[in-house]
Formats: C-alpha cells, structure tokens, sequence
C-alpha cells in the first residue's frame, strides 16, 4: 500500500504523458496543409486563389479533355476580367465583376488523368497537396468522376464534376463535396423515350447492346425502362466488352431477331465502331414487320458523332447542351450564344457539351463563393445546395440539395443528314423539358450512398 | 563432417574463418550490402527534404515532389519493383502480367477495410497472403513454360482479372467506378461510425493522410504519417530482397537464369524454386496493392491493365534488373516523369520563358511544349530508348560508370565485387 507511487512527482510524470499522448494525434492531424486559424483545406493565401483542371489529356476521352480545358481556361479569363465577359453577363446571379472570385486573382494548375482512376487521383492529390488547389474540376468519364469526387470528400475540398453521363455519380456514389451539373443516364432515357415513341411508335421490340462496366448498365436500365413504360417491348440485351472493336459478331443476331430497334449503349470509340458496324450490314435499310428499322444511340457526343462520319445521319440520341440551342429554341436557352461567342473569337470553333458543362460549373463555383462569402468548402457546398440559375444555357436550372445533381431540360437532337461542316452534324429534335427527367432523389436507380456531411478538412 | 561450411569448391572452410565472415557481417549483411542499405535507409528518412529543394512559390517549385501523394507512390511503386526483380531479375522470367496480383492485394486489401477494420496492418496482411494464393495459381500453371510463352499466359492471366473485375466481377470489385470505404461498411472489429463521417484508413489511431509541416524560410517540408509507415515498410521489403539475393537460394534463381537446362540435366527439379519466387514476388506485389490502399482508399480495375503490368517491367529495366536499387530508382524515376512533367502546361512554360523577347519566347514554348505536360509519354520513351541503347544495365550501371571515373580501381559490378571480396578474404 506505501508502495504507491503516487508521489508529485510521479503524478506530474504520468500527467504529462497522457498530455502528450492526447495531444499527439492533434498535432498530426491539426495543422494538415493550411494555416489551423482558417479551419479548412487550402484555404487561399494572399490575393490568388488556385482551381485544379483534371481532364484526359491522353488516352480514349483525350480530344473531350482538351475541349474542357480550353473552356476551363476560357472561365479563368472571364472570371479575371479578361476576354468579353462571356456567360458573365447573360447569368441570372449578378455577383461576379470580374475581379476574381473574392477578389483574388483565380490562376490554375492542370493534370492528366489518362481516364484511369487511379492516374486522376494521383493528379488530383497532387494539385491538393502541392499545389493548393481549393476546387478540383473536369473528368471525361464516370468511373475517374467517382473516385475524384471520393477524393476530395475526404481531402476536403470541392469536386465540380465534368462530363460525367453514369447515375451513380450523383447515386450510390454521391458526396457532399461533390457536384454535377451534367445530366445523367436516368434523364437521357426519360428524355428519350417519349420521343422514341413519338416518331417511332409505340409497339416496337428493342434490343440493347451494351457496354460491359457501369455506365453502360445504368443507361441500358434507364432507357429500357423508360421505353418498356411506354409500351416497347425489350427482345435482348447483350454485353459487349468494353475493349471490342469490331462488332459484327454482336450485330448478325440483331438480323435474326425480330427486333426492329437497336440501341447502343456505348460511348466514345464503342459507340464509333459498333455503328459504323450497324450501319455497314444494312440495318438503316432494314424492315422489319412492315417497320423501318431504327438505331438509338441514348449518348451523344460531338466528337463521337466527328468519328462515326455519315453513319450518324439520322440517328437519335440526347445532349446535355448544344452550341445551336439559343439561336433554334429562342430565349429560354440564353447564355448559349455568348459562350460560343467568346469560345468561337478564342478557339476558332463552336464548343462541346463537355466544355459547356466544364465552363458553366467554373462559374458556378467561382459565384457560390461569392455569394457564401468564403471559399471554405461548407458554405459552398450550403450555397450551391437546392440553388436555383438561368441564363447559363440550358434555361432555368436547379442544383438539388438532396443528391447534388442539376436538374434541367435536356435535348434530344437526331445525325444530321447532309452536315455542311464538322462542327455542325446533329439537328436539335426537340428538348424534353426538365419536369419530365426529374425524379425522385430515392429512386430506385440512384438507391444506396449517402451524401454524408460536408468537409472542410483541416 | 555433415555441419561442415564448405566453399564452392567443395573444400571445407576453416572455422575460424567462418567466425570472421559472421563478425563482419552486420544484421546478416556483407559490408556493401550494408552500405547500400544504409543509403537507401537515408533516402528515403530524407526523402521530404530531397524531393524539396526549391523554394515555394519559386519557378522551380514546379519541380517539387515532396508532397504525401508522390512520395508514398514512389515508395510503393519501389516495393512492386523490388518483387518483380526478385523474379525477372534473378531467374529471368519475364511475367508480364505483374499488375494483376497489385490489383488482387488491392482489392483484398479494401475488403478487409470493408469488413473487418480500418486498422492498416490486417489490410495489408490480407493483401500479401491473397495475392500470394493467387500467384500460386497463376504461376503453376504459367511456369508450365519458359520464355516467351510464359510472358503471353501472364498477361493473359492479367488481362483476364482485368476484364473480370471490370465487368463481370462488379458486385465485388465496384466495376469501372471502383471500390471505396462507405461510414456504412460493416467493419466488424470497428465499432460503427457516426452516419456522414469519412471512413479514413489508419494505424492504431494514427491516420495516413495526418502531416507534420514544416516551414524553414522559403522553404516547405511536410512530414506525412502514412508515408513513413510506408517507407518502413519498403525498407523491410529492400531488406528481405537482399537476404534472397545474397541466399543459396537466390544463387538457385540465377543458376535457372543462366541455363535451366543444365540444371536440369544434372538432376535438380527447378520448378519448386521458380514457383517460389513466383510467389515471393506475387506478395511483394500483394503488399504494394496493399499499401496503395492504406494511403488512399480506393480500387480501381484499370490498376491491373496490361499497362500497368508493362510499367513494371520498364522500371525494372530502366534502373538495372538484377540489381538491387534499380528497380526502386527505376520506379522512382517513371513515377516523377507521371506526375510532375505531365502537370506542366503551356502557361507555366510562357511563365518560365518569360524573360525572351516576344517571338523567341512564343518558340521556345512551341519547341518545348511537345515534351512536357500530355507529351510526357514521349520524354519518357525517348529517356527509355537512351537508356536501353546507351547503358544495357540500366541507372545502376550509369552510376557505377560514372563512379568508375572517379574510382578507377574498382569498375566491377555488386555481384563481381562480392565475389572478388570472398576471394580476396580467402586469400588471406
């Protein structure tokens, strides 16, 4: 019992050590990239602010990669006050002068994220912790928009997602750092259907090709679903691997089939293939039970429709934008002409719809600061939540604060038959409008994630 | 008699000699090993004040890689490395489906974060022991061959769980979006966590992405938590590699690099040693997919791509095969080219030529711009061409050349050099 060894001595030795044991993990954790006083990641310094541009700089998605770049730059400008102000002055919010965002200066760093996840992930920790990036943007698919996303949710910064087309996205993979402004498989079949059914009928049999990882089943799910509730009966979906080149072996059973629709879920260099397959065995002149047969490719791209040449005469798909909306549809798209403008004096051609989504989430970004007047990642992710604009091309919009995703109309356009030039090869068919493609934030395509809160990180 | 150390000649060492060889040998290392290792000890403790030499907010800085992210890839990219030239260096068979047993341990590895806990050390155990179950199906069925035709079954092997884990395997490999933590995951050694929060890999406590920043001047160094665990660890790995080189059973592995045949004929069943190395090198990889998901939370399937198996195999080759550093440097070296000179852009290189007149600098940017930023690939494969034409061993036999110049009584390589020093001390 004397044997204690509670002496001031002992006691104080003991007390300093759990001191410094709690304190430990604080000093690890506490002061993680930023000053501890701003309480968040990258919490700019001085009078510039730094974006991260991710985009595809080689591999597969590389031309898109280098659209969203120039439009991202574009943005740069414009926020800086140089250039002509582009969608600066059709936007519904007035809160950016062009003096930056917050008054700092916006410069930028870009990486490459060879559209693998684990390249984009690299480039983005690389902007985050070297660089100081406070916003990471761009990406050409789903797959690197996920893991970037996750990325920044536990970095704590915020994700402004580029051309990301796949629900899980803004579904079982969605974050609370994370935005898009792109629309997603779910919208292209809700937008598609009654189209489809318009032009084509209502008792037609489909058969789905599709591409073999997440994109691909979630579209193939979409628009089978959306067609079926309008009376089309589904004969077959069939995958195909994503590496396939030649389709012809997945085309000859469409022939034997009574199918008298064929829908290809595939984008980029798939999409170019296996149409130009299609097209080649002679389904466009097919009739099939006194019908004319009829391809649907659910995901455009202007620069797929520039690779798969004459073959995309006539064939139906949707868009998120496109460069020829305000001047077709009047008014409700303005926004669109300005961009193109300053995008066309700069660049010498009209924009993508991956640029156009690249642009619209720098400005985005760059006026929820403003309007939250601090760029840590809470107040942004509060400002842009259940936010509602107009004027930035697609109409009026909402960026829904249960899922993070915009809602807006979306544009079905149909291959051009005699395009005059290579910028200009699809006609807009109409624009479904955006109480047709919302859903349900708890919609059985978008179940399983969680948003979980925001982190400002450090 | 039967205890008996014997030389290579077959006659019987005196003891005393022995004693002395054990006396100079430090944690089981010869004097150069042991050199060497304390270097690559130094490099990579250092490493957050190697890979900083530029001032922040200099020109220069863009030349900075001692951020968290590139350092633990160099580490871990080293440790993939070090496992494939226990393989292809020592018996010199070419896998070229290394990237899939990463991907397997990868894989493994966020399982067990998934299920059991986001403790590291469980995750990366899983990682190295389902990475070597896998290679020991891959490799007794690829080992069937030699040359050539191993090489085409690794990769068909790799291509394989690339194409399974990117498609058909998706409920448990997430697909083409990959596999992350969820604060819903089950974790049953973990207790729940609180609904919103990020699950954050961690060592007893002690996350991976916690730093220490230290500012000196201009200058900035940030200490990260996950990247010396890391480091530790390829430090074990480096260690283990040179006790297998410097075994008798790493002597094995290069008598079937020199001539299996002969080894055969003379009665001795090769098979055994060249599936353990197989698996030897199966784990390292296992352990290097293990580690890249300790350091950042997430799986994708395209880490397993014949690319990534090919990205190997260039390292290897571009350090040294068959030595021992080479491959960490070789690693080293592509990782720096992937992430810094791909990041630098046409603007930062308008910034840098600044101080030309007007036309001069705009050429000066179109002469350079192709080789930097998305033209990376390029510098790098041309690096690759002068390497391969100009130094068939790789940076190891560059560095020696250049020590040779300095040093011109000593121009033989670390295998001749050990050689000569077991000679020499048997002289005595």
């Amino acid at each position: 019992m004397t044997k204690g060894n509670f002496t001031r001595r002992g006691v104080l030795r003991t007390g300093a050590a759990a001191g410094t044991g709690l304190a430990a993990p604080t000093i690890f954790t506490g002061a993680v990239w930023a000053d501890a006083h701003t309480g968040f990641t990258n919490a700019p310094q001085g009078d510039t602010v730094t974006l991260g541009f991710n985009v595809p700089q080689s591999g597969p998605y590389a031309d898109e990669g280098a659209d969203e770049l120039r439009a991202f730059e574009l943005a740069v400008e414009h926020l800086n006050g140089e250039g002509d102000g582009g969608m600066l002055s059709t936007f519904s919010e007035q809160n950016l002068d062009g003096t930056g965002i917050m008054g700092k200066r916006v410069e930028f760093v870009t990486g490459d994220t060879q559209t693998k996840s684990d390249a984009a992930r690299a480039s983005a920790r690389s902007m985050i912790e070297r660089d100081g990036a406070i916003m990471v943007s761009g990406g050409s698919s789903s797959g690197v928009a996920v893991a970037v996303q996750a990325l920044c949710q536990e970095a704590g910064i915020i994700f402004m997602a580029g051309l990301t087309h796949a629900n899980d996205t803004t579904g079982k993979d969605k974050r609370a750092n994370g935005f898009r402004h792109f629309f997603n498989s779910y919208m292209s079949g809700a937008a598609l259907a009654p189209i489809l059914a318009a032009q084509y009928g209502n008792d037609r049999k489909a058969y789905h090709l599709t591409a073999d990882y997440n994109w691909g089943y979630t579209t193939e799910q979409a628009v089978r679903e959306s067609t079926e509730a309008l009376g089309w009966e589904t004969v077959n979906t069939v995958l195909t691997p994503l590496t396939q080149t030649d389709f012809s072996s997945y085309i000859t059973p469409v022939l034997q089939s009574d199918a008298d629709i064929l829908v290809l879920n595939h984008y980029g260099g798939n999409m170019v293939n296996s149409l130009t397959n299609a097209v080649q065995f002679g389904l466009r002149d097919r009739q099939v039970n006194g019908k004319q047969f009829e391809i649907v490719v659910p995901l455009y791209s202007e620069l797929m429709a520039r690779g798969a040449g004459q073959n995309i005469a006539g064939i139906l798909g949707s868009q998120n934008w496109d460069w020829k909306l305000e001047n077709q549809l009047g008014d409700r798209y303005s926004g669109t002409n300005a961009f193109v403008q300053s995008f066309g004096t700069k660049y010498g051609f009209p924009p993508s719809q991956a640029a156009h989504t690249c642009y619209v989430q720098t400005l985005l970004y760059a006026d929820a600061v403003q309007r939250a007047g601090s760029f840590n990642p809470c107040a942004v992710v509060e400002a842009l939540e259940g936010f509602e604009f107009d004027g930035l091309g697609n109409g009026p919009t909402l960026y829904r604060a249960e899922d993070h995703q915009c809602f807006k109309d979306v544009v079905v356009v149909r291959g051009k038959e005699n395009p005059e030039n290579e910028f200009d090869l699809v006609e807009i068919v109409e624009v479904t409008p955006v109480d047709q493609v919302t859903y349900a934030p708890d919609h059985p395509q978008f179940a399983g994630g969680s948003l979980g809160e925001c982190n400002p990180g450090a | 008699m039967t205890d008996q150390v014997t030389n290579a000649s077959g006659a019987p060492i005196p003891a005393a000699q022995t004693r002395r060889d054990a006396r100079d040998r430090v944690l089981g290392l010869g004097k150069k090993d042991f050199g060497l290792f304390l270097l690559v000890i130094a490099l990579t403790m250092l490493a957050p004040f190697i890979l900083n030499p530029f001032p922040e907010g200099s020109a220069l800085s863009q030349f900075n890689a001692g951020y968290p992210d590139l350092m633990q890839r160099f580490v871990i990219f080293g440790i993939f490395a070090i496992g494939f030239n226990i393989l292809f260096g020592l018996t010199g068979y070419l896998s070229f489906g290394h990237a899939a047993f990463l991907g397997v341990g990868s894989y493994a590895g966020i399982w067990a974060m998934k299920l059991l806990t986001l403790n590291v050390i469980p995750s990366i155990v899983t990682s190295i022991v389902v990475a070597g179950l896998f290679a020991a199906i891959v490799g007794f069925i690829s080992l069937r061959r030699s040359g050539i035709y191993f090489s085409i079954l690794t990769l068909a092997f790799a291509m394989m769980s690339f194409a399974l884990a990117y498609s058909v395997l998706t409920p448990i490999t997430g697909g083409e979006t990959g596999m992350q933590l969820q604060y819903f995951d089950p974790r049953i050694l973990d207790g729940p966590l609180e609904p919103g929060t990020t699950p954050r890999a961690n060592l007893f406590g002690l996350e991976m992405a916690a730093s220490y920043q230290l500012e000196v001047g201009a200058w900035l160094f940030t200490f990260n938590a996950g990247y010396y665990i890391a480091a530790i660890v390829m430090l074990i790995a480096f260690y283990l590699a040179i006790r297998i080189f410097r075994s008798p059973f790493g002597m094995m592995l290069r008598a079937i690099k020199s001539n299996q045949q002969r080894m055969n004929y003379t009665g001795l069943n090769s098979k055994p040693y060249t599936l353990a190395a197989f698996i030897i090198s199966g784990m390292y990889a296992g352990l290097a997919g293990g580690l890249l998901v300790a350091m950042d939370t997430q799986v994708g399937a395209e880490r397993m791509f014949w690319t990534a198996s090919g990205e190997v195999v260039l390292m290897t080759i571009l350090g040294g095969a068959g030595t021992l550093i080479g491959p960490v440097l070789g690693a080293g070296f592509i990782k720096y080219f992937e992430n810094i000179v791909s990041k630098i852009n046409e603007s930062t290189l308008e910034a840098w030529f600044a101080f030309l007149p007007g036309g001069l600098s705009d050429a000066a940017v179109a002469v350079v711009y192709p080789f930097v930023g998305k033209g990376w690939h390029l510098t790098l494969g041309l690096l690759f061409m002068a390497v391969v034409i100009f130094l068939p061993g790789g940076l190891v036999q560059g560095g020696s050349k250049l020590a040779t110049v300095f040093r011109r009584d000593r121009n033989a390589g670390p295998v001749e050099g050990a050689a000569a020093e077991k000679r020499q001390a048997a002289e005595d």
